[in-house]
């Protein structure tokens, strides 16, 4: 029983990181059906400036949690750039070209990401300074570090906010408007350019917490950190519905929860395929996903 | 300064302005302190290279290369005059005389070079058969490479099959791999179906590393044995290895014309008719006749099979196989090659072949840069030439593109 | 004669190589109601489309309220009083009434008005005040036209387009929306440049009217005349 809450937990932990990573894929393919491959390496970019600007932050004195909050913050803005430069540099001059030439863009962009922090940060892992934020406590049985809480209490309040921005606020309601019909969204006065350049940050920001946030619970973070949590996230995204953003919430702590369950109770070497299979399997038997698609499917 | 041009020069600023404020943090922010001489140093670097491209082509807006231009069209138009003259079967036949001769004018290391690129034109050439003519994008090629690979590691090691019986065996299960990772994808859309290879290779890797009872995991297989041959030497037939990079070079040249030779038919047979129709508009071709399933699974395990072949020679010049061959990175490496040189058509995938791995060999310093520059030729080609570097010469518009 | 608050001049627009119409001229005042009437696939929408910058005219001007916004961004024109509804209504399918409503006023940044218009739209469309909170793509046919209607009225337009707004809707429906496209243009002035299929009920409520023909404007009339034409009548109204 104790194994179960273990695995229950650590699920929802992944589950949390896969979700907010799941949402930058979801609302991107919801607004311009583009898979974005460089999107796991924003995820990567992130848990870099994580190191980054912990460790400047703590070596200049400042207790453990300003340095988390800060660098969450500083992280999600660098990143939110990041990605904008992307959309703006790849992606926007090929919006009336083939979906196969966006997609090839798309790729090369993730390669030359990735590769652009090999040559800037080392081939190596990056690990954090000392001790960061160790230790945990028991509740009954089950072991909950701290790490784990706030990495639930970060993805909880993220996604609540990110709830309330778009089904509540004014931009928010023109992003989902956006999503569903870009050309008359521009008939109602919304600059749908505007529009896709903030998805990308939004979407960038949270992949950023995200990296930062799994970067300090494993200790270290490597170049090559977005590719397969990427795929994964992606998939939770499909599962949960592509553009669908409750689904991709959704989506994210299923596949984390299948993630961890199958890796206790079934192999743990094999536990990457799991997130693979669900993917095929759920594009195969029902590809508009669990909570259906939310994309823009007019014509002209 | 004309507006156009100060406008170019606002939107450089812009633009150097973001990368520097990207570039930065990576490199300047260290727990020492905030350096900003490294950075610096790149982007100054980045900057002016950039600065010198803009100022070349404003300059060739304005007609500045005209002394060169005018004398460099009539060359290459009167090259391409006579380059039609010449027959066809002339100038393949000069190419293949090259070929062979090749190693008899350079040394070990070129041979080496020369190995690699015929492997990666046949999984090129393969690849594209897939993408190309069909129009499926497939990211998890090299899955069927593998299969290949370790087919014959596996009947070799363990039952001492000969490279050339093992050839068509892989051959036939690269086959049966790609219909089995054909058959879910059928009814997908375009970018779905690419995540979905991704995945399926992944999947074959993953697996490949972790049943080591079969497979012997990330160690790998060793002691593949290399071609045998029998060779009449005077007296009788003795049993030799063909072990030299010469050799091997010879067998991977047969491959690699067998290959351009099928390929070649098939672009030109009513299946190659019918992949091009699926990849136009498949609903279309479905009208006309065409069962666009079986087609469609086909192209993947026709395709398939050259990976394997492929793979199987490998395995065989290796004489060692471990899943560190078999990562994603392959697959792109191949789609890139296929991409670059222009997808659909033979020559492009061998120019594109020879582009990405014979070039970085070239500069061999920048060994680290390779995939940085790889990923940003293949978004480049997208923005500036998509149809490759040697089109093919059939290239309509996907039927995805009109929704 | 005051000033046109739209003009076309020799407008053709192509949908890849096909051109969908050519040489196109027309002229429309403020405060009347101009119908664009003739056949499937006459040209008609790609007006619209042109003039609204979904589609960029290949040769031709069009001058709203005095300045060129052939090629603009489509964005650029609500601010301006240019609203449109397209064909088809095209609301937002999952988002709820009252947030069609409100994208409708999305450029506009004066909270009180924007409350004032909305309660004036519910006024004049009170099933939609019933449906308020529900999803736009569970509205019926007339339902969904009268949303787009109001969606655009939320925008305060000066020149408001609407391209078929009878296709598929019941009389009953039909007469509402017809009578409140009267009243708008009545009591607000808002200038209707209206296409459609039904060329009776068009010329109806017009005062002007044109007759376009696989691109071409054929014909330039008063409605009156447009509806006594014997050839017009022969060819649009059934006759």
């Amino acid at each position: 029983m104790e194994f179960f809450l273990q695995q229950l937990v650590n699920g929802i932990t992944l589950g949390g990181v896969y979700a907010l990573v799941a949402l930058g894929y979801t609302m991107v393919y919801g607004i311009i059906q583009l898979i974005n491959f460089a999107h796991g390496e924003i995820y990567a970019a992130g848990g870099y400036m994580g190191v980054i600007l912990i460790s400047w932050l703590f070596a200049q004195g400042f207790p453990p949690y300003v340095c988390l909050g800060a660098a969450l913050v500083l992280a999600m803005g660098y990143c939110a750039l990041l990605a904008m430069a992307v959309e703006k540099l790849a992606y926007k001059p090929l919006r009336q070209s083939s979906r196969l030439s966006v997609l090839l863009s798309a790729l090369g962009m993730s390669i030359f990401l990735q590769n652009g922090l090999m040559l800037t940060q080392g081939v190596y892992d990056r690990a954090y300074p000392g001790e960061m934020v160790q230790g945990g406590f028991e509740l009954g049985s089950v072991m909950l570090s701290y790490m784990q809480i706030i990495i639930v209490g970060v993805t909880a309040l993220l996604l609540v906010a990110l709830n309330l921005l778009v089904f509540k606020t004014r931009i928010g309601k023109a992003m989902r408007a956006t999503a569903q019909d870009k050309t008359m969204s521009a008939l109602v006065g919304i600059n749908s350019s505007r529009i896709i350049s903030l998805t990308f940050a939004i979407g960038a920001g949270l992949a950023a917490a995200a990296g930062i946030m799994v970067g300090l619970y494993y200790g270290s973070v490597r170049y090559d950190m977005g590719f397969v949590p990427g795929v994964k996230a992606f998939s939770a995204a499909v599962l949960g519905g592509i553009g669908n953003i409750t689904g991709a919430m959704l989506g994210g702590l299923i596949i984390g929860m299948i993630e961890v369950f199958a890796a206790g109770y079934i192999s743990s070497e094999y536990k990457d395929v799991f997130a693979f299979i669900i993917l095929i399997a759920v594009l195969y038997f029902m590809p508009t996903g669990i909570m259906g698609e939310n994309v823009d499917d007019t014509r002209v | 300064m004309t507006i156009r041009a100060s406008k170019l020069w606002f939107g450089y600023a812009v633009a150097m302005a973001w990368f520097y404020v990207l570039l930065w943090p990576l490199l300047g922010i260290k727990a020492s302190g905030l350096e900003f001489a490294k950075s610096f140093a790149i982007w100054g670097k980045v900057a002016v290279a950039a600065a010198v491209l803009l100022v070349l082509y404003q300059l060739k807006g304005a007609g500045a290369f005209g002394f060169m231009q005018r004398p460099a069209s009539v060359v290459g138009k009167a090259a391409g005059v006579f380059a039609r003259r010449v027959p066809t079967w002339l100038s393949l036949s000069l190419v293949v005389a090259c070929a062979v001769a090749f190693p008899f004018f350079t040394e070990r290391y070129a041979h080496d070079v020369a190995i690699s690129v015929l492997v990666y034109i046949i999984l090129g050439l393969g690849l594209n058969v897939v993408v190309g003519l069909a129009g499926l994008l497939d990211l998890g090629y090299i899955a069927f490479f593998g299969v290949g690979a370790y087919t014959y590691a596996l009947l070799s090691v363990h039952f001492g099959i000969s490279f050339w019986l093992c050839l068509p065996i892989a051959g036939c299960f690269s086959a049966l791999a790609g219909c089995l990772i054909g058959y879910p994808t059928l009814r997908m859309r375009g970018d779905y179906l690419a995540i979905v290879t991704l995945g399926f290779g992944e999947i074959v890797r993953i697996v490949i590393n972790n049943w080591m009872s079969l497979t012997n995991g990330p160690n790998g297989i060793l002691g593949i044995k290399a071609p045998g041959m029998y060779w009449y030497n005077g007296t009788s037939f003795e049993h030799i290895w063909l072990n030299s990079l010469e050799q091997l070079y010879y067998i991977i040249l047969a491959l690699a014309v067998f290959t351009v030779l099928a390929v070649y038919r098939l672009n030109y047979s009513r299946i190659g008719r019918a992949f091009e129709a699926v990849r136009e508009d498949q609903t279309a071709a479905e009208l006309m006749g065409v069962n666009t399933l079986r087609i469609k699974l086909l192209a993947y395990a026709l395709g398939a099979v050259f990976g394997g072949l492929a793979g199987t020679f490998f395995a065989a010049r290796m004489k060692f196989v471990s899943p560190e061959s078999f990562t994603f990175i392959e697959s792109a490496m191949v789609l890139a090659m296929v991409v670059l040189g222009g997808m659909g058509s033979i020559p492009g995938v061998i120019l594109g072949a020879l582009a990405l791995i014979a070039l970085p060999e070239v500069f061999r310093g920048f060994e680290l840069y390779r995939m940085f520059v790889f990923g940003g030729v293949m978004a480049g080609m997208m923005l500036f030439r998509p149809s490759g570097l040697w089109p093919a010469k059939r290239m309509g518009v996907r039927s995805e593109e009109r929704e | 004669m005051a000033e046109p608050i739209l003009e076309l001049k020799n407008v053709t627009s192509a949908y890849g190589r096909i051109k969908a119409i050519k040489d196109v001229s027309l002229k429309v005042y403020p405060g009347e109601v101009v119908s664009i009437i003739g056949a499937n696939g006459a040209g008609k929408s790609t007006t619209l489309m042109s003039i609204c910058g979904v589609l960029k005219p290949e040769a031709g001007e069009v001058w709203y309220d005095g300045q060129r916004i052939d090629g603009l961004a489509s964005d650029l024109l609500p601010p301006r009083g240019l609203c449109q509804v397209p064909e088809g209504r095209r609301i937002f399918p999952r988002l709820t009434v009252e947030e069609n409503l409100d994208m409708g006023a999305f450029f506009r940044r004066d909270a009180a008005n924007i409350e004032h218009d909305k309660n004036r739209v519910f006024q004049m469309f009170p099933i939609l005040l019933e449906r308020r909170k529900q999803h736009g793509g569970t509205l019926s046919g007339g339902e969904q036209q009268m949303l787009a209607m109001g969606r655009a009225l939320m925008g305060r337009p000066r020149l408001l387009l609407l391209d078929e707004p009878s296709l598929g809707l019941a009389p009953l429906i039909v007469q509402q929306i017809f009578r409140i496209i009267r009243e708008i243009n009545e009591s607000d002035g808002v200038t209707v440049i209206l296409v459609e299929q039904n060329a009776n009920l068009a010329l109806k409520s017009s005062s002007r009217g044109y007759v376009l023909e696989t691109g071409n404007v054929v014909m330039e009339d008063d409605a009156a005349a447009l509806l006594a034409n014997p050839d017009i009548r022969k060819a649009y109204l059934g006759e």
